[in-house]
């Protein structure tokens, strides 16, 4: 391994974990604009600082296991989660060179097998919490996350078939001339909403939806444990929008600025959206969730395929 | 490569051995996971990266959590551990211990340099799977194909009819 590769894995985690953690007060203060209030504005300039402070709130709060719970698999799960994430970074082509393993043949698989284990992370927590309102969100992940992974697996084929590769460099490489959200904007339209589902965000964010299950999987978490979760979310929004901008919008291509700064603002503009969502729709009954997925996307994802297939059969027997 | 490739094997086995003796049951479906992610890196070592990944995201992450999700659904207590430590008696896990030992011996000499040296892994990539899949063996994938409707269909015939409550 040469030297930049192992100083980018170093300082890859410590950079998106601060990001995520600036991103809980960024999502604050603009759910604030768009509901005609504040937010959180007193610490520091502008409230900069809030997640500085949040973050040493919740470390020095009292590190609790409930006697009940089944306390390895009570502390293993946040762990879990967060790993997880983290490693699904390791495949993400920020530019032409810059990433850890942006050129791994399987990257795209890689990224998907991850976000599977990520999945026990919250049914772990739900069954080791041993209460009924962890236990209820836990299953509700489960499901959710299980077939939301399907047609987010099946959405992004089209995109494979276009490129003929599963690298993510490979596939930025392929979007030279056209992006490829305009030939694939139903895989996209997919991908968006199977994301929020894997993320479990809101308006899908059944597991956790507070006015029915207490917080859901997370109900007997507190200090630091809790708060490994709630980083491993806004770890995954980062997740889910670089790949949106890697798989649909060109990746680090784009005229005039440097490479890098064109993923860093499409993976912010994604961000932002993501926001913009959790802002203006309200949430789904569970079972809604359930049925717009196998009802609605599954058919809709299976179409692209076959769509994306004959097309490009036509166009090589041409 | 070699040595992680040995670690990885050895984590295996010890994954597999723990999924055996554990008596809660979702601590073994975790072992069983662990088992699974480890398998997965030595198939990467040999060179199988898009077996590897395959293991990883239906094996490790889908049908395993159906499992933890159908224990949950259980929800098993105490009686079912002290169930599981009854099973677990000499007479019961000793014939296959025996089995069990001798394949591993037969294991250990295939990678002992006694056999001859190793041969290099050859790179196979999702291309040349898929190349195999839908022309050498295209018939087993019908085959196969035709298990897994009928498999489907029976399991929603079984389905619907507890459902009318007969």
């Amino acid at each position: 391994m040469t030297y930049p590769v192992i100083l980018t894995i170093v300082l890859m985690p410590v950079v998106l974990l601060g990001l995520a953690t600036v991103l809980t007060w960024v999502e604050r203060r603009l759910l604030g604009l768009w509901q005609d209030r504040h937010g959180p504005d007193r610490v520091g300039p502008g409230g900069m600082l809030q997640a500085v402070a949040d973050g040493t709130k919740i470390l020095f709060k009292q590190d609790w296991v409930p006697p009940f719970a089944d306390r390895g698999v009570f502390v293993a799960a946040p762990a879990i989660g967060m790993m997880a994430v983290l490693l699904s970074f390791a495949v993400i082509p920020v530019t032409a060179h810059a990433g850890i393993a942006g050129d791994m043949n399987v990257g795209l698989l890689f990224i998907l097998g991850m976000m599977g284990v990520g999945v026990y992370a919250v049914v772990l927590a739900g069954w080791s919490s041993n209460s009924k309102y962890a236990l209820l969100g836990g299953m509700r992940a489960a499901a959710q996350m299980i077939s939301y992974e399907v047609f987010m697996g099946l959405s992004l084929l089209g995109v494979v078939m276009m490129t003929g590769s599963f690298s993510l460099r490979d596939i930025v490489a392929a979007q030279a001339g056209l992006w490829f959200i305009v030939p694939q904007c139903l895989g996209f339209g997919v991908f968006m909403l199977a994301g929020i589902a894997e993320t479990h965000r809101l308006p899908f964010d059944l597991p956790e939806g507070e006015n029915e299950l207490g917080a859901g999987f997370h109900t007997e978490y507190s200090g630091m444990k809790f708060g490994m979760f709630f980083i491993a979310e806004y770890a995954g929004i980062v997740l889910v929008s670089c790949l949106v901008t890697t798989l649909y919008l060109g990746g680090w291509r784009g005229p005039w600025l440097p490479a890098g700064v064109w993923f860093a603002l499409k993976t912010c503009g994604v961000v932002v959206f993501f926001i913009l969502l959790r802002a203006s729709l309200p949430r789904p009954r569970y079972d809604q969730l359930m049925a717009l997925g196998w009802k609605v996307l599954l058919p809709l994802s299976l179409f692209n395929v076959m769509a994306t297939g004959t097309i490009l059969m036509l166009r090589a027997s041409l | 490569m070699h040595a992680l490739a040995l670690l990885a094997a050895g984590i295996t086995v010890m994954g597999a051995i723990m999924v055996i003796t554990r008596r809660v049951a979702v601590h073994a479906v975790l072992y069983l996971v662990v088992t699974l992610l480890a398998l997965s890196v030595v198939l990467v070592m040999l060179g199988a990266s898009f077996a590897a990944m395959l293991e990883v995201i239906i094996y490790a992450g889908a049908i395993m959590v159906l499992f933890i999700f159908v224990i949950m659904m259980l929800n098993l207590g105490q009686p079912d551990s002290q169930r599981e430590k009854e099973w677990l008696r000499p007479r019961a896990w000793l014939g296959p211990g025996v089995l069990a030992a001798i394949v591993c011996m037969e294991l250990l000499y295939c990678a002992s340099p006694l056999s001859g040296p190793a041969r290099l892994p050859v790179p196979i990539t999702a291309h040349d799977v898929g190349l195999s899949l839908f022309g050498r063996y295209v018939l087993m994938v019908e085959l196969v194909s035709f298990l897994l409707l009928a498999g489907l269909v029976t399991a929603f015939h079984i389905g619907r009819h507890r459902e009318g409550g007969h």
